[in-house]
């Protein structure tokens, strides 16, 4: 069975981001990056349905150089190979959906694991649109994952409960938070990564034009929330929610 | 071009309130680029549903599709629907939801119809042309966007835009799609959690519970406490990971985003991705026994207190003072 299992580079979600003043962007010095935390349960989905039926897990990022970074986390949490597609540019997550649909076409993996949504631009479209361009079926926001017979049986989180779904291969799932427990990388593991081959391309080398089609104009804090104040019964906080919140 | 085309969503059946406040959102986008707003409502057998969307919300004309292809919601089936209703009716903007639902039909249809795609939309406007706002980094940031194709497809975080009700009754017109069967998805089950609590999403009041709750069981004091403020339940991710709450009941950045008039979060420490779900509450009361929690500093009202006797000794002085049921 071959795998391909894709990895953003996103900023630390336990950071503070920070806006540049002039709202061009955020802040990027002394920001510390690492794997989109989807991301971790697609790669490991990979690793556990690689141990269960043989064959080859291949991880592809799109990004600047440093993402070659998540790329050897993947290879030391036990993917084989990796393949950067490099470009300085931030992508929409459209620009990124035709970028893999060129490198799908080439690998021709069996299914596509990926997370459900970045966790710094918070999109939730990249493995939805790649479906749509390769003509693969989707089955997203997956809990549970079992394959046989050439198909994909998916448990996926959905609003008002749990849904199943079925999806014949080749086809593209997406990772909610409770499909598994990531891995961390061992020690071995570092080093057995150290001698794996990641592939360089550029976006031009797979035809791909990346233009966006949503472009950001600007960036702004959200408004905050006045401080609150401490009640010291119960008593109190009911008084408050009635007379001053008018709540209750 | 103009139009703005809002697709219905359904939950066994059921028109989803969600649907109702993203056709709010499609009349503030009327407003900006012209035009008529239509909805579409997928399914075999929904002319009653469409008839209810019709009822006064905001619409001018519902479309009903049905067909066998559409019992039940997959992507793979609603995808080419949608596209071919955009075009039939010149939409400019294709909105659902940012709903489950909504977040895994759209990104599909845009990358059909060659349109850009927002993501949770808060707002649309004029600024020399179409801009929306949406928040992203667990909604620290809030971007202005700009979207270059001719059509543009967004999902509406619909905790921003309230229902209407008393418009116009829109016409209703039945839609048919030319969707051939596909042999490569298949819609298996849908488990839904019963409740005879109102929906998260929608109700006024929701208590919270976290993993400092400690155990499934221990849920059952905030739902004596809904169930008297006629209030939902959520829960933390920590609460969910550790199987004290269903799935279905996690708030925040990965799963709802809820705004109340009363959030009261209960054993909740606070952390961003929390926050993100429920920052736009409009009263927020903590009850976390520790101090320092970071909850505090969202709440309105924090109070340093044990849960298992804050919570009861709240819901019985709420219920001899008749607030509530
Ligand atoms: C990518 C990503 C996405 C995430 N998405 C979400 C999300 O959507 N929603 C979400 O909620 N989290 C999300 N999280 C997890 C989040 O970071 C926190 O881990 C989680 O919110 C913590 O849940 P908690 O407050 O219940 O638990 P804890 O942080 O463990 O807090 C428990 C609290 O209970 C208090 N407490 C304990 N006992 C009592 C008592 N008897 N009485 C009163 N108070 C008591 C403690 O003082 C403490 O403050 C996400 C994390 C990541 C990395
Ligand atoms: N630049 C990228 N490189 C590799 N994978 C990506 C990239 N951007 C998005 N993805 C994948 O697509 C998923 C959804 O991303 P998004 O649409 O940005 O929320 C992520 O969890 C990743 O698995």
């Amino acid at each position: 069975m071959k795998i391909v299992t894709t990895v953003k580079r996103v900023t630390d979600p336990d950071m503070k981001v920070k806006i540049k003043p002039d709202g061009t962007g955020i802040v990027t010095d002394g920001v510390e990056y690492r794997m989109n935390y989807f991301d971790e349960y697609g790669v490991e989905e990979a690793i556990r349905l690689k141990q269960e039926h043989g064959g080859e897990i291949v991880v592809v990022s799109v990004g600047a150089d440093a993402s070659t970074k998540e790329i050897r986390t993947a290879l030391a949490m036990g993917a084989d190979r990796g393949i950067l597609v490099e470009t300085d540019e931030e992508l929409d997550s459209d620009a990124v959906a035709r970028v893999l649909a060129e490198v799908i076409k080439e690998e021709a993996p069996d299914i596509v694991l990926m997370g459900k949504q970045s966790v710094d631009t918070d999109r939730n479209q990249a493995g939805q649109m790649l479906a749509a361009y390769l003509g693969y079926p989707q089955a997203t926001f997956a809990f549970e994952l079992k394959v046989a017979d050439g198909w994909a049986t998916v448990g996926r989180e959905v609003d008002g409960g749990t849904s199943t779904k079925r999806v014949k291969l080749p086809a593209i799932v997406t990772a909610d938070l409770r499909l598994n427990e990531p891995r961390y990388a061992s020690l071995p593991g570092i080093i057995k990564a150290k001698r794996k081959k990641i592939d360089r391309k550029t976006p031009g080398d797979l035809g791909v034009d990346t233009a966006n089609r949503v472009n950001v104009l600007q960036y702004e804090a959200p408004e905050t929330r006045a401080a609150g104040q401490i009640v010291e019964s119960v008593d109190e906080l009911i008084e408050k929610l009635r007379t001053e919140a008018k709540a209750l | 071009m103009g139009n703005v085309l809002v697709v219905a969503e359904l939950q066994a059946g059921v028109v989803r309130k969600v649907t109702l406040d993203t056709i709010a959102f499609a009349r503030q986008a009327v407003d900006v680029i012209g035009g008529q707003v239509h909805v579409l409502v997928l399914g075999d057998g929904v002319d009653a549903q469409a008839a209810e969307i019709a009822a006064g919300h905001g619409a001018d004309v519902v479309h009903a599709g049905n067909g066998a292809a559409f019992a039940n919601y997959i992507a793979e089936n609603f995808t080419p629907a949608v596209v071919q209703a955009a075009e039939a009716v010149d939409a400019e903007i294709v909105c659902a939801p940012s709903s489950m639902f909504g977040k895994d039909l759209m990104p599909c249809v845009a990358a059909k119809l060659g349109a850009g795609m927002v993501s949770d939309a808060t707002e649309v406007f004029d600024d020399g042309g179409v801009r929306f706002k949406r928040p992203l980094w667990s909604g620290n940031v809030i971007t202005t966007l700009e979207v270059t194709t001719p059509r543009k497809v967004a999902t509406v975080r619909t905790t921003e835009f309230e229902a209407i009700s008393g418009y116009a009754d829109a016409s209703v017109q039945a839609f048919t799609a030319d969707v051939g069967a596909r042999d490569d998805a298949e819609f298996v089950s849908f488990d839904q959690v019963k409740s005879d609590r109102p929906e998260l999403t929608d109700a006024a009041v929701v208590i919270a519970g976290g993993r400092g709750l400690g155990s499934g069981e221990n849920f059952d004091m905030l739902m004596t406490l809904a169930d008297q403020l006629g209030g939902a339940v959520g829960a933390s991710r920590a609460a969910v990971d550790s199987g004290y709450a269903p799935n279905d009941w996690q708030i925040g950045q990965t799963g709802k985003v809820v705004a109340p008039n009363l959030y009261i979060a209960v054993a909740i420490s606070g952390a961003i991705q929390h926050l993100a779900g429920m920052k736009g509450s409009k009263t927020i009361v903590a009850i976390n026994k520790d101090g320092d929690a970071p909850i505090f500093e969202v709440a309105d009202y924090g109070l340093v207190a044990d849960a298992f006797t804050a919570v009861p000794e709240l819901t019985e002085k709420l219920k001899s003072l008749g607030i509530g049921s």
